[in-house]
């Protein structure tokens, strides 16, 4: 009941852009006051009109395909963080989220999945048009694994169960799983959706509240989900959304005395300075999604048109900007020059374009400065001697498209094996056995995930078991359901994000203790 | 009630040899010192046992220091040497991450079957339980807790952890998972590797059983640091460990001191896993300083300020001995000390009256001696930080109802002290004092004492003394703290998680959540073809 009352009052704010007033809202116009709390929203959404009138700070996002501006954004800073988390610390000490039962909590985020569901074209198309990203893309594969994902938490919601312990001694033991309090949580430009699903999602079924900021490069989609999570009756302050950049609104989220949980994603050269961040403070627990350089493993008996389909994938998908691309294709030395061959006629075929055209694989870079970097790499490589099979240069002189790229007779040494490009730039590197390829691919300080194409059990479960990475993909790649876990060993980061272990970085357990008086049984 | 408190766990077998070994020194001294007497203490009761271990364990040998440097370990009773220890630093710690780095990358360790590692965890316990009264006074001599104390709750403790981590060896399960298409999932959950483990003075068996127990049972390599303090007992347990069959590489340990040895461990980038028990303001060194060499994971176990909330229609006379025990036991040196005990205004002038009585009973003494329910802090440094507390309590105008000097000329003992009219704002009533000195504070209402108990940086545990139903269950639900005991406190069973909210620490120890912090997670996910189901 009290999620009803509370989604007519949050749609009424909403609505001032959005909708005309419904008649059952007026009686509550003594909380109007509530606008306020979700103009941070509306400010920053570009493509709505703008219901504030005061000028602020904005900072412009781009439009990759062009490097012109797309909309000037409500920049937010560190009083703009201060004011989300005094929102979102009302909301979880005061508010009817948390003492809401998991049942309410759960129809929340299901109504939320339905008008995801409703709004993907625009959600996509805006997507598409702040990351560059194919909008094929965005609309078939990453929309509905947005919903999906918020339909799997709202699954869990009413699942948190707590233990019942066996004591030694004649006391009840229970452990309750409570929600941390308010969550911080960064989110990257790459997936700026399914971050932020992964993110807010088990924050959300689990009780907790939100102060999530967007990367400086794609603010534009979580807004708007923002919009429709209050539409499906969020109550305000639940799910506060600030725009803006890392030194600024994301330092002083990560140091904030009175965050009590945070989550980032992103590099790893930054998550050490939010671990840092958060140590120095109040000690806040850290989740962190770090970066990667996976191998994708093609033994002597794997099928090679699929292993070189899916290593082709497993790079260049979305624009090779992704924490767990296979970006160290090693191959058997006695099926190599056939994968080598292949992978580059794979990647001449693929057509790269305007992200909005109809059959393109391949949109531009996020932005000039990844662009730039991506080239240095790619010069590097050359430079160090492998051999470019093709691409190496940019597309065009407008906005930030690249070749897809092909380097075979990649050494291990060389900086394009070593570091994480972000980019269209396939390295192949040759092995010879597979306790020689366990070692080889174990050499980095990243452990994110891995590839594994073989036919033999016997091979799967030695590379299976041999890998230091979160995530083992055997004879498939980048498979991303809700249910598994993933996340990185070694610098590739700490705690998994998504499945059961997900909700871990959202509760605290509680044991109570007590003593009991003649029990029947112990 | 000692029932109710981890003394439930009191084993006949130890008690009886506890009075024979006890026996010895009978005719030694003149009675059992009472706070109330303030008497001289006497010569301090020679401990039986001899010291046999002060070098570094690495790779299976005890051996010198890189350096050839030791420190001294002193006796908290006298202040006087016990042994010279091995002191070790940077290289050193580097030569025992290399031994446990070997030991997990090639050794039989994370190779052998779980069923083998908890064999090996069971002889362990057994061979600790025959040589428990040595282990005490081990104990008992290096930190001053009483040895009583030791044999009768803290080494039937450590045992009994090591026997249920035991049992988790063969029971560590990943899970299949359904997917979303034709794919096998499932997860494995996997040793994370070479683990630093750091522990501090106060329990220092405790804390290795706490840290070593599921490091071991999950199937990785440790590297332990002991406090400066307090390392002769871990040396003497690891040999028993290796007797059990540990193999050599699997268990390192470095004595030594924070700054160097142990940065060095938090820092190395070869270790995988780092925990790390004692003060708020260290853990956040440690955890920096993970974070900027390789982000190693961390679990911490840091500092407290847990309200004891005595209600209204509590059993008054049990909550004045629990409340005695939740901030005495173990001279106050305990991270989870009831140390802002909460009183009802109806009955708080009865509770303060009997607390007071009841602190006037303390026996304070030699820890050798029987009967001493309270031996001498740990070292001049805890000492001289407790009586500034105690002075600082007087000087904020809390009411010194007893105690408040040092006990004695000789060695670190302090008075049982308690204060009564303390309110929050006072430094005693926000800061740890980590020693005997109890803070009585009143209050009215539920809300009221819900709000006040949350007002700190920490949150590790609280105590809830009532009889209503409803008033505990409001108690147990808002208390932010990783453990609330109703009509109880201080039970450490094995399989209670123990952890901490807010700045009292990252991660649980103990019970099934302990396991997580030694393993990682690997999902696998595996293309079907034409699967029967899905």
């Amino acid at each position: 009941m009290a999620a009803r009352r509370f989604s007519g009052v949050i749609s009424r704010s909403l609505s001032l852009s959005l909708r005309p007033l419904s008649s059952s809202l007026i009686s509550q116009g003594n909380r109007c006051s509530l606008g306020r709390e979700v103009e941070r929203f509306s400010t920053a959404a570009a493509l709505e009109e703008p219901i504030t009138p005061p000028v602020r700070k904005t900072f412009p996002t781009l439009d990759p395909r062009t490097g012109e501006v797309i909309a000037n954004v409500a920049e937010g800073d560190a009083e703009d963080i201060d004011r989300a988390v005094a929102a979102a610390r009302r909301a979880f000490d005061e508010g009817p989220w948390p003492k809401m039962t998991a049942y309410e909590r759960s129809r929340i985020l299901l109504r939320f999945a339905d008008l995801l569901d409703k709004h993907s074209d625009d959600l996509a198309a805006l997507e598409a048009w702040n990351s560059g990203k194919p909008y094929e893309q965005a609309l078939k594969i990453e929309l509905p694994t947005v919903s999906r994902l918020f339909r799997y938490y709202a699954g869990w919601a009413d699942k948190i169960h707590g233990l019942t312990v066996p004591a030694d001694g004649p006391y009840h033991v229970q452990t309750l799983h409570e929600p941390i309090g308010v969550a911080g949580q960064i989110v990257p430009w790459n997936f700026p959706l399914l971050m932020f699903a992964w993110k807010v999602g088990p924050a959300l079924a689990t009780g907790n509240t939100i102060v999530l900021k967007a990367a400086e490069q794609t603010p534009l989609t979580a807004v708007y989900a923002a919009k429709l999570l209050h539409e499906a009756g969020l109550p305000p302050g639940v799910l506060n959304i600030v725009s803006g950049y890392g030194p600024t609104a994301g330092a002083a989220l990560a140091s904030h005395m009175d965050v009590d949980k945070i989550a980032f994603t992103g590099s790893t050269d930054t998550g050490k300075i939010v671990q840092e961040l958060a140590a120095k403070s109040n000690l806040k627990p850290v989740t962190l999604e770090l970066g990667g350089k996976s191998p994708f493993i093609v033994c002597e008996d794997a099928n090679i048109d699929r292993a070189v389909e899916l290593a082709h994938f497993a790079l260049f998908f979305n624009q090779g900007q992704c924490c767990a691309a296979g970006s160290r294709t090693f191959v058997h030395e006695r099926v190599y020059d056939e994968f080598v061959e292949k992978a580059k006629a794979r990647a001449l075929r693929r057509k790269v374009g305007d992200p909005f055209q109809k059959g393109i694989e391949q949109g531009p870079q996020i932005d000039s400065e990844q662009c730039e970097k991506i080239l240095r790499y790619i010069k590097s490589g050359i430079e160090s001697n492998a051999t470019l099979e093709c691409g190496g240069d940019r597309i065009g002189s407008k906005g930030y498209y690249i070749q897809p790229t092909v380097f075979s007779n990649v050494k291990d040494d060389m900086l394009i094996a070593q570091d994480e490009i972000f980019g269209p730039v396939q390295t192949i590197l040759k092995f010879k056995d597979v306790d020689e390829v366990i070692k080889r691919a174990n050499m980095t300080r990243y452990g994110l995930a891995s590839g594994v194409f073989t036919k033999n059990i016997d091979t799967a479960n030695k590379l299976t078991r041999g890998l230091r990475a979160g995530t083992v993909w055997v004879n498939c790649f980048d498979v991303f359901d809700a249910a598994i876990p993933f996340g990185g060993y070694k610098m590739s980061g700490i705690g998994r994000e998504k499945g059961i272990y997900s909700l871990h970085n959202y509760l605290q357990v509680k044991a109570v203790v007590t003593a009991l008086e003649n029990p029947a049984w112990l | 009630m000692a029932a109710r408190r981890m003394s439930s766990l009191l084993s006949s077998s130890t008690t009886s040899t506890l009075l024979r070994s006890l026996g010895n020194y009978a005719g030694r001294g003149n009675g059992i010192s009472r706070f109330s007497t303030a008497a001289a203490l006497e010569e301090p009761i020679t401990p039986p046992v001899t010291i046999e271990h002060i070098k570094l364990l690495i790779n299976g040998q005890f051996v010198d220091a890189a350096s050839g440097k030791t420190f001294p370990t002193l006796d908290p009773r006298t202040g006087q040497l016990i042994a010279n220890v091995a002191e070790g630093d940077i290289e050193d710690v580097n030569r025992a991450v290399a031994a446990a780095r070997k030991a997990f990358d090639e050794g039989p360790w994370p190779r052998m079957t779980a069923y083998e590692r908890s064999k090996i965890l069971l002889r362990f316990a057994d061979l600790v339980e025959k040589n428990a009264d040595e282990i005490a006074a081990l104990e008992a001599w290096d930190n001053g807790k009483p040895y009583e104390q030791a044999t009768s709750d803290e080494i039937p403790l450590f045992i009994r952890l090591f026997r249920y981590y035991a049992g988790w060896a063969d029971k560590i399960h990943g899970l299949t998972i359904q997917a979303d298409g034709p794919h096998h999932v499932q997860t494995l959950h996997e040793p994370i590797g070479v683990a630093g483990q750091i522990i501090p003075w106060n329990f220092p068996l405790l804390m290795f059983s706490w840290k070593v127990g599921p490091a071991l049972a999950c199937g990785n390599t440790i590297v332990l640091k002991t406090a400066e303090q307090t390392p002769l007992s871990a040396l003497y347990v690891a040999r028993l460990f290796h007797e059990a069959g540990l193999p050599p590489g699997v268990l390192n340990i470095v004595s030594g001191y924070g700054p160097s040895a142990g940065a060095a461990l938090a820092s190395h980038m070869d270790v995988d896993k780092l925990a790390f028990t004692g003060s708020t303001q260290t853990g956040k060194i440690v955890l920096g300083l993970a974070a900027k060499s390789n982000l190693k994971p961390v679990t911490l176990e840091l500092g407290g300020k847990s309200p004891f909330i005595v209600c209204e229609d509590a059993n008054v006379d049990e909550a004045v001995d629990l409340a005695h025990a939740a901030l005495f036991y173990n001279q106050g040196q305990c991270c989870c000390a009831g140390s802002r005990t909460f009183v009802h205004e109806r009955v708080y002038d009865e509770f303060v009256e009997k607390a007071k009585a009841r602190a006037l009973k303390r026996v304070v003494g030699d820890p050798f001696r029987k009967g001493v329910e309270q031996g001498p802090q740990v070292d001049s440094e805890q000492f001289d930080k407790i009586l500034k507390y105690i002075k600082s309590g007087v000087d904020s105008g809390a009411t010194l109802e007893t105690g408040g000097q040092r006990f004695g000329s000789n060695g670190y003992y302090v008075q049982p002290t308690v204060f009564s009219n303390v309110q929050d704002d006072m430094l005693i009533a926000k800061d740890e004092i980590f020693g005997p000195v109890q803070t009585i504070l009143k209050f009215k209402d539920i809300n009221e004492v819900i709000r006040r108990s949350n007002a700190t940086q920490f949150g590790l545990a609280a105590g809830v003394f009532t009889q209503n139903l409803d008033t505990a269950n409001t108690l147990t639900r808002a208390l932010k703290a990783g453990t609330v005991w109703v009509n109880c406190f201080d039970v450490f069973d094995a399989a209670i998680p123990f952890g901490g909210y807010k700045m009292s620490g990252h991660g649980r120890e103990k019970g099934i959540y302990s396991l997580n912090n030694y393993l990682q997670v690997k999902a696998v996910v595996t293309h079907l073809k034409n699967p029967a189901w899905l």
